[in-house]
């Protein structure tokens, strides 16, 4: 018993402290403590696997490869998801229509992330009029339900683009213009984090000092502030893609989505109710496959937004 | 109150004269509405002239929008192709309550067509919204009592679930199980397609019937997010003094819970249900499109498909002033609910 004071005294003040952590590691530990955002990224990282390394057991043509003689099988050893109603494979539709909506919805959200960065940083910097201009125009957008104004754009633009080629594959322009149309639709709530960021954090000294520097505009926006408003964007962002994904599905699932022969999981649900009954396997396959990516994303986002901002939860 | 009343009315104004013109310029380069008209293939380019003349689909985007707003009753319109306007106009613009007539069918109202696919929609969206809140306000409060039970975790998991399915998907699987597998099993199995069954007539046991599986799948991914929220501001007033003050000085556990904190627990319910409501409209296009249900979102479906700018522009309009009347409402009643609220 006499003895533990003298360790103590002979204890450096050095060796009685821990380190303090940095804000990163204190992140990352909250995010490891959120268990279903740690199965949130296995899933996903399992369904990217599936979508990327899917291609080297099945060729693209064979996704597209149609034998009516073999029309809506039941899944078998020879199709293990069955066929669809003009005998396409469905496991191999689901691994490339997989590539095909997972970088819609990521695409989509950088198109919904810089216009929202856009729209919040211009509307909180600026103030007055820009500000009055930029949300009554965020307002208005956010008055119509996003899928009402998802069909009408989808009709405006739909069937004006032409094919394009990326990394030697073709793809019905039909993607791009649901790319920008599900970002044309999704900016606002995103605009109204970023906006109410900047109205806080213009007000600092390290802005003041800043300006006094003679920093540009410009550079105080994209340099100084916008930073220190990088958690709730990407916590935003992330759940953003969740969204794109379940918009892109419900696009295309009323067919004015992506047009075949380019499968998406969403495009391939058009029409499955019409075989409700007769082929399960249709609409069973993809939608899981939606359900699971958008549940992953959801527990994933969920878990960054406790370990990068954890005062984001009080709503 | 009545000032920020009136300033909120006049606010609305603006908005809805941009939301509007925003969309009529979308409207009108979605096809051709002459092409589809009617069903019918109009041949004869001299046909298709004179229809476009005398729909006033000729006119410059700018011309058209004024007219469907304040109407063409003030000028004369060209009929007959000869360049001189010589027909008083007769629309009156929507300003004036009338929203034209469809393209589609033929001269029909468009406030009619709407109006009789209304009623249709809003049994869908009410009951929805009777078993979200109710549902809601169960699993809510249930599992912010047992914070962290097996029960609340299971019931986070469900939630987070429901939160993530696409409304067709919950659709689709559950006309499988209720339809299609009980129908296979020799159970009483639920109707998949319409209102009622047309051999027995519209009756209240009908419908009743035939809303179950729309009216759930609606619900499905609101309950989720509703209960996780009641969960949470339950949660927040437990831990108030109030309520320890409460239970302290003896109150039964029962009349704590739901009197003292529930009440207060629902303040901020009642302000995303007001908010949430006309979005339901949205839902409503898919689960109306897979269920054949004769109601606004399917209209809406139809009459883009062929272009019917004033049946189009006339459902926008209204989801648009239901959403900019539900927000006021919701203002009000949450002022009315919570005396520490002050508009001024």
């Amino acid at each position: 018993m006499d003895s533990t004071p003298s360790i103590i005294a002979n204890l450096s003040p050095d060796d009685l402290e821990t380190p303090p952590l940095s804000l990163s590691e204190l992140a990352r530990r909250r995010f490891q403590r959120h268990k279903p955002a740690i199965f949130g990224l296995i899933v996903l990282g399992l369904l990217v696997l599936y979508a990327l390394l899917g291609p080297l057991v099945f060729s693209e043509n064979y996704s597209n490869f149609n034998d009516t003689s073999e029309r809506l099988q039941a899944p078998s050893a020879a199709h293990l998801f069955g066929t669809d109603s003009i005998g396409r494979d469905v496991l191999a539709r689901t691994i490339y229509g997989g590539q095909i909506s997972l970088m819609i919805g990521l695409t989509a959200v950088i198109v919904e992330t810089l216009l929202g960065i856009l729209v919040g940083a211009l509307a909180g910097y600026y103030g007055g009029v820009i500000d009055s201009i930029l949300m009554r125009i965020t307002e208005a957008m956010l008055n119509i339900p996003e899928l009402f104004l998802l069909i009408v754009m989808a009709k405006y633009f739909g069937g004006k683009l032409p094919e394009v080629v990326v990394f030697g594959r073709t793809f019905s322009g039909s993607v791009i213009v649901i790319v920008l149309i599900i970002g044309l639709t999704s900016w606002m709530y995103l605009a109204r984090i970023v906006r109410a960021q900047f109205l806080s954090l213009k007000e600092n000294e390290f802005v003041l000092a800043a300006r006094a520097t003679g920093t540009s505009n410009f550079g105080i926006i994209f340099r100084h502030i916008l930073p220190n408003s990088v958690a709730p964007i990407v916590v935003s962002a992330t759940l953003g893609v969740a969204n794109a994904i379940l918009s892109e599905a419900y696009i295309s699932f009323l067919g004015l989505g992506v047009q075949p022969p380019t499968a998406t999981w969403g495009n391939m649900l058009d029409g499955a109710n019409n075989y409700l009954e007769s082929a399960p396997w249709l609409w069973f396959f993809p939608g899981m496959l939606i359900l699971l990516t958008v549940l992953s994303i959801n527990f994933l986002g969920d878990g960054l937004r406790d370990a990068l901002d954890p005062r984001g939860r009080v709503q | 109150m009545t000032r920020y009343l009136i300033r909120r009315l006049l606010q609305g104004i603006p908005l809805l004269l941009i939301i509007s013109f925003i969309l009529f310029l979308l409207m009108m380069n979605m096809g051709d509405p002459v092409a589809t008209m009617g069903g019918r293939r109009v041949t004869r380019s001299v046909d298709y002239e004179r229809l476009k003349r005398q729909l006033g689909l000729d006119k410059p985007l700018i011309v058209q929008y004024v007219y469907w707003l304040i109407g063409n009753d003030w000028t004369k319109v060209d009929m007959n192709g000869d360049g001189i306007a010589e027909v008083p106009g007769t629309r009156k613009g929507v300003l004036r309550g009338d929203f034209g007539t469809s393209l589609v069918n033929r001269g029909v109202p468009v406030m009619q067509v709407i109006g009789e696919r209304v009623p249709n929609t809003l049994i869908l969206m009410l009951s929805g919204e009777v078993i979200v809140i109710l549902g809601a306000l169960v699993i809510g409060v249930f599992s912010a009592l047992r914070q962290y039970s097996l029960l609340d975790h299971v019931v986070t998991a469900l939630s987070f679930i429901g939160y993530s399915m696409p409304i067709f998907f919950v659709a689709l699987l559950l006309m499988f199980i209720f339809a299609v597998l009980f129908k296979r099993w020799g159970l009483p199995y639920m109707p998949t397609v319409g209102m009622f069954d047309p051999q027995v007539g519209k009756t209240f046991g009908q419908v009743l019937y035939h809303t179950v599986l729309p009216v759930i799948s609606m619900s499905i991914v609101s309950l989720a997010s509703y209960s996780r929220y009641i969960r949470s501001t339950m949660l927040d007033v437990l831990n108030q003094d109030y309520i320890r003050t409460a239970r302290s000085k003896g109150l039964p556990r029962r009349s704590v819970i739901f009197i003292h904190a529930l009440k207060n627990a629902s303040l901020p319910i009642a302000t995303i249900v007001g908010l949430d409501l006309p979005f339901l409209l949205g839902g409503a296009v898919v689960t109306e499109r897979i269920f054949a249900w004769p109601g606004m979102g399917r209209l809406f479906l139809d009459h883009v498909s062929r272009a019917d700018t004033p049946v189009v522009m006339g459902i926008l309009m209204i989801v648009a002033v239901a959403v900019i009347v539900f927000q006021i409402l919701t203002d009000i009643v949450y002022a009315w609910l919570d005396p520490r609220i002050r508009f001024d």
